[in-house]
């Protein structure tokens, strides 16, 4: 008996939580004039809509730029966290528990208290209205991925460290011949948390591109389109729709590729990526 | 180690400081910073217009939205719990709106709730009222909170995990005491995922004073008209923005970041603090 409610509370739900999905995909498809009515199916297919962004806006330079943002700055993480993760993690030397109290406080702190400095030595060295200031900070370690990797790192046993320095391994040979391969999930899980922060982006790049619209990345670009379409006409919410839809499904595809190794990342530090 | 201390130099601590110093400055980066001591700090509570709406926007969408979140996470994820067949496809539909770009999940609920969107529709439907959502100023962030709510997915898989931690003796126990569902859930569920709800509240809160992007995109996304309608979006990291980065006023806007930084650590120290009185810890040192 309970279990006939609860499965019904839980489609219920889903269907919460499905449903504005489905609206928003059949309004991509819709013509225009169908968009405020009460046809729920589009009648016709409006697949125009989709070729339609490429006319209202420059879709293949922001998805390059976003692409360029979220590749280089993954890149960026992976390479200069794991070194400091095993530091953390998997050597001994003074002031290490200091070093990672300082590394957790960082995630407390807000981006507005470092946006101001930053957005003044960037544009000192002239880097602004470019992809410059996005991706340069992300090769200098970033305190979520550091402490993610170090709770993987802390997994592997520390005896195969050992035999590998009985054979005579330096550290930098242990970290990347046995503790790397081994967590290669928790890697590959830091790698997507990464990539999907700076595809979803929005703070960051808005500042950043200053006056330069041509650096601007997708997520940015589309609330621009929105702003000014809606001061030329009335806001064309089918096109509109399907520019979200189409910034969304390379997020979607990476997920189902990726679902296992998303819900061992959550459940290890307990944060959404 | 080497490259991490010379970012975390580079890129947070002295960004932390010269940003504590430009509070006490003028500045609009033309021209030198100009010293003025505490008139920044004394702008902000006494002539700001702005000062004190955008500080209760965003008071008002962390009371209203974290414990509304937590509590509908912790619901679904009690429904979830039990459900055996097909528990993955659940799990995937109730995850995945956390997997769409703030961005797009935005402008999808802006469509959504336009004044003649598809939710008016079926509220006239069924001879409800129709608020004018982000058009309204009363009725805007009660739409970011419904954004907020069907982007629960994330939390609510912690919760899940946290509910299949609980020993299953206890309840029991319980049964044998003759207990009813409500006060297992109330005595024994809610005390032993006391520590997720602890870490939730702390995360919605210290996430919620810097809530910018929804609030930017509801009201238009149009650097003009920030906050609209009447000012009931102007949450205060975008206030921030707008002194900062549209009218340049960099020293005021430090002030600001750093005020908001000294509220998240107060908020933070006293959350931990309480969290003595009411969370409990099965195991492990505190």
């Amino acid at each position: 008996m309970i279990s006939v409610a609860n499965h019904s509370l839980g489609i219920v739900l889903g269907l919460c939580f499905i449903v504005p999905f489905v609206f928003v995909i059949l309004t991509s498809l819709m013509p225009a004039s169908q968009v405020g009515s009460n046809r729920l199916w589009p009648h016709p297919f409006a697949w125009s809509n989709y070729t339609g962004i490429f006319k209202l806006f420059d879709v293949w330079l922001y998805t390059w730029n976003t692409v360029k943002y979220a590749v280089m700055s993954t890149i960026g993480v992976v390479v200069s966290s794991v070194p400091v993760a095993y530091a953390l993690s998997r050597m001994r030397w003074r002031g290490r528990q200091v070093a990672f109290v300082l590394v957790l406080s960082t995630l407390m702190l807000p981006a507005q208290v470092t946006i101001v400095p930053l957005y003044v030595i960037f544009v000192r060295l002239g880097w602004i209205g470019s992809l410059t200031p996005l991706i340069v900070p992300s090769f200098f370690g970033d305190a979520f991925s550091i402490f993610l990797l170090r709770q993987f790192f802390m997994t592997i046993p520390e005896e195969l460290s050992d035999a590998a320095r009985v054979d005579g391994a330096g550290e930098w040979q242990i970290m990347t011949r046995v503790v790397v391969p081994l967590a290669k999930s928790g890697i590959a899980a830091v790698a997507l948390f990464q990539f999907l922060f700076a595809w979803n982006d929005f703070f960051n790049p808005l500042v950043y591109a200053g006056s330069n619209t041509r650096s601007l990345t997708f997520a940015v670009a589309i609330t621009q389109l929105m702003q000014s379409e809606a001061t030329h006409s009335a806001v064309p919410w089918n096109t509109l729709m399907a520019a979200a839809v189409l910034f969304t499904i390379p997020v979607i595809i990476i997920f189902f590729l990726a679902q296992r190794v998303f819900i061992e990342g959550v459940t290890l530090t307990g944060v959404k990526g | 180690m080497s490259p991490w201390i010379i970012g975390f130099v580079a890129f947070i601590l002295y960004p932390m400081v010269a940003s504590l110093y430009f509070s006490f400055t003028h500045y609009d980066l033309f021209s030198n910073p100009q010293w003025v001591g505490l008139a920044n700090y004394k702008f902000m509570f006494t002539s700001d217009p702005f000062f004190w709406q955008a500080m209760r926007n965003t008071v008002w969408i962390i009371v209203v939205s974290v414990p509304i979140s937590v509590a509908f996470a912790i619901g679904s994820a009690v429904v979830l719990v039990r459900i055996r067949r097909g528990a993955g496809t659940y799990r995937t539909a109730f995850f995945l709106p956390t997997m769409v770009p703030v961005v797009a999940a935005t402008l999808g609920f802006v469509f959504l709730l336009n004044p003649s969107g598809p939710v008016n529709r079926i509220l006239g439907f069924l001879h409800l009222p129709q608020p004018l959502w982000f058009n309204d100023p009363t009725w805007s962030k009660p739409g970011l909170v419904l954004l907020a709510m069907w982007t629960v997915g994330s939390t609510m898989i912690i919760f899940l995990a946290a509910l299949l931690d609980v020993p299953r003796q206890l309840y029991e126990a319980a049964d044998i005491e003759g207990a009813g569902p409500w006060q297992k859930f109330r005595h024994i569920t809610l005390p032993m995922i006391s520590p997720v709800i602890f870490f939730s509240v702390l995360i919605g809160v210290i996430y919620g004073f810097q809530y910018f992007t929804e609030g930017f995109i509801a009201s238009g996304g149009d650097p003009n008209t920030l906050g609209d309608p009447q000012g009931s979006l102007l949450f205060y990291p975008i206030w921030l923005y707008e002194q900062g980065f549209q009218a340049f006023h960099m020293g005021y806007a430090s002030a600001m970041a750093w005020m908001l930084f000294l509220i998240i650590l107060a908020c933070t120290i006293v959350l931990i603090r309480s969290s003595n009185r009411w969370v409990f810890y099965q195991g492990g040192f505190r």
